[in-house]
């Protein structure tokens, strides 16, 4: 007689069992479940020695036994091991578990992902999301400098933390320059990958790139709320996301000026504006003066007509 | 250029302009010279104490509201003083006086120093 078959609350509870990293060769105590990606999962875990919690990546179950996903996971620690900078997560430790699944700890990082921070308040003032938007580009400048293209930029990969932090998150689709191994693996986000990196040209992997990831992102963050975009942003967006990369903007730190500019009220680099145009930004930033100046001729006026002497 | 001696230029350039417009004023026109050279001083005082207050306290509007303050204090001290014909031009020396003291007040806290 057959056995009946198992419910799905009880496979699903055994298969939740099986992905559970062992950690007691390496001294931490599991936690929840942070979240999951294509590359990893990602635990909480506790660090009895140091007291401190910290966030675990582990490669997942499936891939256990691939070669590729194990070396993919080293690769991703190491980089940010190489990363040392305020907008990227350091790493603790990298490991291997006794089921030979790779394994890293990092800093857990507490705070929201820029995608809902943003739905969580779409009347967030632009200036804001602009500020933030220049500390991702910060980050992602400071990688380039130090020959790292992070290749997967998107809102769900980027992190606001609960002081205004901005961390940039997943580095696991990142190409170093000089680590041998060519950028042609596919992967990325649709909507966010340059179309180099979607036709798989492994020769035209470079920061340009991540520019037009962020210029995607520039598109999100300006389009929440349902705010109508400024001409000046809408260009500098439109120059991030140019198809052919050399029309893009060089470096991202010329993507962030051109931004800092427009938060400026200066001109854009990216966009020819209108005597008109030009005219009411020069009002709009210099309306305090203006006004003053403006105070001060009525003044003079209401003297010279009421009050000639 | 420091803020102060920034403060110190533009109230010297603003008090020489407003102390020109005493030209249409025919009353005291005969003493344009007098009031350019007083207005002037008095524009490089208002620009001193604001360039100091600016480097003291970084605020756009605190410095527009002291500017207007001390432009004012100083315009009252030169307007009670009697004119040669023996009248006082209160009206016409403390409105735009404070105004232009706002504008110095503003001006020293926008300027950003060369950082050598």
């Amino acid at each position: 007689m057959p056995e009946p078959p198992l419910p799905d609350a009880v496979i699903a509870r055994l298969q939740f069992r099986c992905e559970e990293p062992d950690l007691a060769a390496c001294g931490h105590l599991l936690g929840p479940e942070l979240g999951r990606g294509g590359m990893g999962v990602v635990y909480r875990a506790h660090d009895p020695e140091l007291g401190r919690d910290v966030a675990l990546k582990v490669v997942p179950v499936a891939d256990a036994d691939r070669p590729d996903a194990l070396e993919r996971l080293r690769r991703e620690a190491r980089t940010l091991a190489r990363l040392e900078h305020p907008g990227i997560v350091p790493v603790h430790t990298v490991g291997v578990l006794p089921d030979g699944r790779i394994f890293y700890t990092m800093r857990l990082v507490q705070g929201e992902r820029l995608d809902r921070f943003a739905a969580a308040g779409p009347d967030r003032p632009l200036p804001e999301m602009l500020r933030l938007f220049v500390r991702v580009c910060e980050t992602v400048a400071f990688a380039h400098a130090a020959g790292v293209v992070h290749r997967d930029l998107k809102p769900a990969n980027l992190m606001v933390g609960a002081f205004g932090d901005v961390l940039v998150l997943d580095w696991g689709l990142a190409h170093s320059a000089g680590d041998g191994i060519s950028p042609r693996r596919q992967g990325g986000t649709r909507g966010f990958m340059a179309p180099e990196q979607e036709s798989g040209d492994a020769g035209e992997i470079e920061p340009r790139t991540d520019v037009f990831a962020l210029g995607a992102v520039l598109r999100f963050l300006a389009g929440c709320g349902g705010r109508p975009t400024p001409n000046a942003l809408r260009s500098i967006i439109a120059r991030a996301t140019a198809t052919v990369p050399a029309s893009r903007y060089a470096a991202v730190s010329d993507l962030a000026a051109d931004v800092l500019r427009f938060l400026d009220g200066e001109r854009v680099t990216a966009h020819r504006e209108s005597i008109w145009e030009r005219l009411t930004r020069l009002i709009r930033r210099h309306r305090v003066l203006l006004g003053l100046v403006l105070a001060y001729l009525v003044m003079r006026a209401v003297l010279f007509f009421f009050l000639p002497g | 250029m420091n803020k102060i001696v920034y403060g110190l230029l533009v109230g010297a350039v603003l008090g020489a302009f407003d102390g020109l417009t005493a030209y249409f004023t025919p009353a005291v026109r005969p003493f344009l010279l007098g009031i350019v050279i007083g207005s002037t001083f008095k524009g490089m005082i208002a620009g001193l104490a604001a360039g100091v207050f600016a480097r003291k306290v970084n605020s756009v509007p605190a410095g527009i509201a002291f500017g207007f303050v001390v432009g004012l204090i100083l315009a009252y001290a030169v307007a009670a003083m009697p004119s040669a014909t023996g009248e006082h031009y209160y009206w016409q020396i403390m409105l735009p006086g404070s105004i232009v003291g706002a504008i110095v007040g503003y001006a020293a806290q926008k300027h950003i120093p060369a950082v050598r």
